[in-house]
């Protein structure tokens, strides 16, 4: 198979760019090594929509997060994905961090950040009652975010193949090669591909990509950070999200507001050697919970639904690698995408599609949409709209997570979009069956069944997330 | 809108029981709302036996038990509507339910008995370290993907927690040709009933290994081992302990919290320590003409308790349709001196038959005194030889003791160590 462009990595950066790429008059591929889209770092950050204030000036860093945090309440709207604008605040618990926090608040204005103030101790309990009477002041952020970053590429994904590109999970580039005329071969475990032109955003995994090509300029380090996510009986502890000064190893952790009402803390920073290793330890698990405390004290794990980590490709150079590789000009690097990467993404997007177009000379489609229709959200809605809705689709009258009140309508609508789900947990980040305060304990089983029915596979094929994570055996005696 | 006397949410044991019961009584119009696709509840896929001693006199199989009250629910005039999931409780006691033939059902009742049962605690409350592989369930999903979709959900199992779900899997499992290595359990004594470890665990050679957790999962798809460790008398894991136990899966069996989220919605005082509503003696709880009983209320260990309970909560509902049920100032109980709780948490001191305290220790008691007291006046005194967590306990009182209580008392339920 033949394509313009290839995209290797369906995170928020290849979702992204490949729903950019979707409304140019090419082929396009979007290759993901796993079962689903997200599956990276993508689907384990703090999910935070930075201010921009952190990246030093005159960074690609600085100027994408800034572009991106402005275009991501627009891209949200047009992906029908929530987003919500509840701003930030970077903690002082001393005039020491007072100077730092001021330091912020002039870096954060060069880099042309709006809404930014510094706030003094009473302002700061007014805005979070919650916080740590210890506070000193605070950078208040107002024009920072939270959004959902496996929904926002699970959009992405669904208008890009919507609009012709083609997504090929469970395919892993394994080698490249590159013919005379500059042609790519990848070989990969769904086959051989060709492309005249590749985009490297494998995220933890991009230096190994590049070095496929000869290219090992990029030099990764992977550092994983361990999270904690609250009931959303806890959410009222804290609106902003909620920083302490940040340190060499990152922003520190955080306390925040997720777009579902629940409370998110962490992350921990521990260098790994195994880009895989997304296990949780005690210790790092305690570490959050220490460091959360200190902002805000009254927190307690007696309100944990579930803990997890995820990976970050930090790049020693610190800053965002968005270039064509040196040894190959048709192959493009998006790399080291770590914090504020997310936040970034929707300029890194843009940026990565306008390189290659410039390269290429590609065309515009005639007609081209990039909006998703807004996914049916049966806990959302009115009598009428409920009513209605069953009227038109049966069913959307079984309800099969409890928790998250989520119909069996919502679950057909996740597995046969474009770019679909596929297993267990496919589902869950689709419809948030499962994720509620039973984790699946009533309606894993059931979406088990669902998925089997609709996929024409017996249950024991059915995985958690693709692979080996299969969830049964074969048939009792 | 559709007006019954008396609506049921959950057709389990619990709700057949209250619906039969109000039936009895003379309630015409009753409504049980299943969100299964059969009434029976948690029972239909309890398919070993030991239900209904207490109750028949005879031992039965989970199905079996739920059978008898099914074939006499279909045998009454009572309506059920199965695969309907209630989704709000409104102040004025209106239903508001949704299903896959009717669409929405607004239903106004006279009278709501909740019995929507209890949930297993999932792993993420526990926060056990380690990797998200797949083979980690709790025991109740673990029963149904066995009993009721026919298919191993694993060949070597760990099982954490000696509940008696986590009990009753161990047998399960192994039946079945699969191999289970331990039963492991955090606390000094095993939370299920007594003739469970002896019938489930012992028969079989199944170690059970007291103050004992799971630190630690390891596998990146499928689960490939877990490390256990011991705890000291805090909990905590012991450094030094730890020991590395292959195993494909990990079943948790670690609690159950009885499923409050309508109640919670509608306004209705909840006891923090059962996590079910606070109630009367004939199981009303805060909110006028709403009813709790079985697994809703308190997490029971044998369905023949619920049983009875939930008759009781029948009546309730009849006298309480009827405007004929005991409506004076109430006295409060509690629970005190290894006493964890007591259900009813209050009782009319106008009431009209015995009072069944309902509770449950905090750990196990030896060659002990059980005692009721109201004041400094000892109302009820027995001598226990073995009192455990993992079996309910309860106490009668007569009808004219509580009626002669003084207005605004307390009673107390406690315990004499020698």
């Amino acid at each position: 198979m033949m394509y313009d462009v290839v995209v290797i990595g369906a995170g928020v950066v290849g979702a992204l760019t490949a729903r950019e790429l979707s409304a140019l008059n090419i082929r396009v591929a979007l290759l993901e090594k796993c079962n689903d889209v997200a599956m990276g770092t993508t689907k384990a950050n703090s999910a935070i929509v930075h201010g921009g204030f952190d990246a030093l000036n005159g960074t690609r860093k600085a100027k994408l997060n800034v572009r991106g945090t402005a275009l991501m309440p627009s891209l949200c709207e047009q992906l029908s994905v929530p987003y919500r604008g509840n701003g930030s605040l970077v903690l002082a618990f001393s005039e020491k961090e007072m100077e730092h926090v001021q330091m912020l608040y002039e870096r954060g204005v060069k880099n042309g950040v709006q809404k930014l103030s510094v706030i003094g101790k009473e302002d700061v309990l007014k805005l979070e009652p919650h916080v740590s009477d210890e506070v000193v002041g605070a950078l208040l952020c107002e024009s920072s975010g939270i959004v959902c970053p496996y929904e926002l590429t699970i959009a992405a994904a669904e208008v890009a193949v919507r609009n012709g590109v083609e997504f090929l999970r469970n395919c892993e580039v394994t080698a490249i090669d590159t013919d005379a005329d500059g042609v790519f071969t990848l070989s990969t475990t769904c086959g051989e591909i060709r492309a005249s032109y590749v985009v490297n955003a494998a995220g933890i995994h991009s230096d190994d990509v590049a070095r496929m090509i000869g290219d090992d300029s990029i030099s990764l380090v992977a550092r994983k950070g361990e999270y904690y996510l609250l009931d959303k009986s806890f959410g009222y502890l804290a609106d902003h999200t909620i920083f302490q000064c940040p340190n060499e190893m990152g922003k520190g952790v955080l306390v925040t507001s997720t777009v579902d009402g629940n409370l998110l803390i962490g992350p921990s920073a521990l260098d790994v050697e195994d880009k895989q290793d997304v296990d949780t330890t005690a210790s790092g698990l305690a570490f959050v919970l220490e460091k959360a405390k200190k902002s805000v004290p009254s927190l307690n794990v007696r309100g944990a639904i579930t803990s997890f980590a995820g990976m970050r490709a930090h790049p020693v150079t610190d800053d965002f690698i968005i270039d064509f590789s040196e040894k190959n000009d048709r192959f493009l690097n998006v790399a080291g995408i770590e914090s504020p990467g997310l936040s970034a993404a929707p300029a890194i997007a843009e940026m990565a599609a306008q390189m290659l177009t410039e390269k290429a000379d590609f065309a515009a489609k005639a007609d081209c949409d990039l909006h998703r229709e807004p996914p049916v959200r049966f806990r959302h809605m009115t009598k009428e709209q409920r009513e209605a809705l069953i009227a038109k689709n049966k069913a959307y009258g079984r309800i099969i997570c409890r928790c998250e009140t989520v119909t069996e309508g919502e679950i057909l609508d996740a597995i046969h979009a474009p770019a679909g789900a596929r297993d267990v947990d496919g589902v869950k980040r689709r419809t948030r069956a499962g994720m509620g305060r039973c984790q699946g304990g009533f309606c894993g089983s059931k979406v088990v069944e669902i998925l089997s029915r609709e996929l024409g596979v017996p249950m024991n094929e059915i995985t958690k997330f693709g692979g080996g994570s299969k969830i049964l055996f074969e048939k009792t005696k | 809108m559709l007006h019954y006397d008396l609506v049921v949410v959950g057709g389990g044991p619990a709700g057949m029981a209250a619906a039969l019961q109000a039936h009895e009584e003379g309630i015409e119009k009753i409504l049980i709302l299943e969100r299964a696709d059969t009434l029976g509840g948690i029972l239909e896929q309890c398919i070993h036996t030991g239900f209904g001693l207490h109750y028949f006199g005879e031992e039965l199989s989970g199905p079996e038990y739920a059978g008898r009250f099914i074939e006499k629910v279909y045998n009454t005039d009572i309506d059920v509507k199965v695969d309907t999931m209630v989704l709000d409780i409104s102040a004025d006691n209106v239903v508001t339910a949704v299903n896959n033939f009717d669409g929405l059902l607004i239903i106004q009742a006279k009278a709501i008995v909740l019995a929507m049962g209890c949930r297993e605690r999932p792993r993420g409350a526990l926060s056990i370290a380690g990797s998200r592989a797949a083979g980690i369930m709790t025991a109740g999903t673990a029963q149904k993907y066995v009993n009721i979709d026919g298919y191993m959900p694993g060949k070597t199992v760990v099982i954490l927690g000696s509940g008696d779900i986590g009990l009753i899997m161990a047998r399960r499992m192994t039946l079945e040709g699969a191999k289970v290595k331990a039963v492991c359990e955090l606390m000094p004594y095993s939370g299920g009933l007594t003739r469970n470890i002896v019938q489930c665990l012992e028969d079989f050679g199944i170690p059970l290994r007291l103050s004992c957790t799971v630190v630690e999962t390891h596998g990146k798809e499928r689960l490939e081992g877990v490390t256990v460790a011991n705890v000291d008398e805090h909990l905590q894991p012991i450094p030094g302990t730890e020991e590395y136990i292959p195993c494909d899966t990990l079943m948790l069996s670690v609690g159950l919290i009885p499923e409050n989220e309508l109640s919670k919605n509608a306004g209705i005082a909840l006891d923090p320590v059962t996590g079910g509503p606070v109630v009367d003696e004939y199981r009303e709880t805060s909110h006028k003409g709403v009813f709790a009983c079985g697994n809703v209320l308190q997490v029971h260990d044998l369905v023949d308790f619920v049983t009875e309970e939930s008759q009781l909560a029948g009546v309730g509902a009849a006298k309480s349709i009827r405007g004929s049920k005991p409506d004076s100032d109430t006295v409060q109980t509690k629970g005190e001196n290894g006493v964890r709780y007591v259900v009813p948490q209050k009782i009319h001191r106008d009431t009209d038959a015995d009072v069944k305290l309902y509770f449950r220790v905090g750990r196990v008691f030896e060659n002990v005194t059980l005692c009721v007291t109201c004041g400094d006046e000892v109302i009820f005194s027995r001598k226990k030889r073995k009192m455990t967590p993992g079996e309910m306990e309860y106490v009668t009182l007569k009808t004219d003791t509580l009626q002669k209580l003084p207005a605004g008392s307390t009673l107390t339920v406690h315990i004499k160590e020698a």
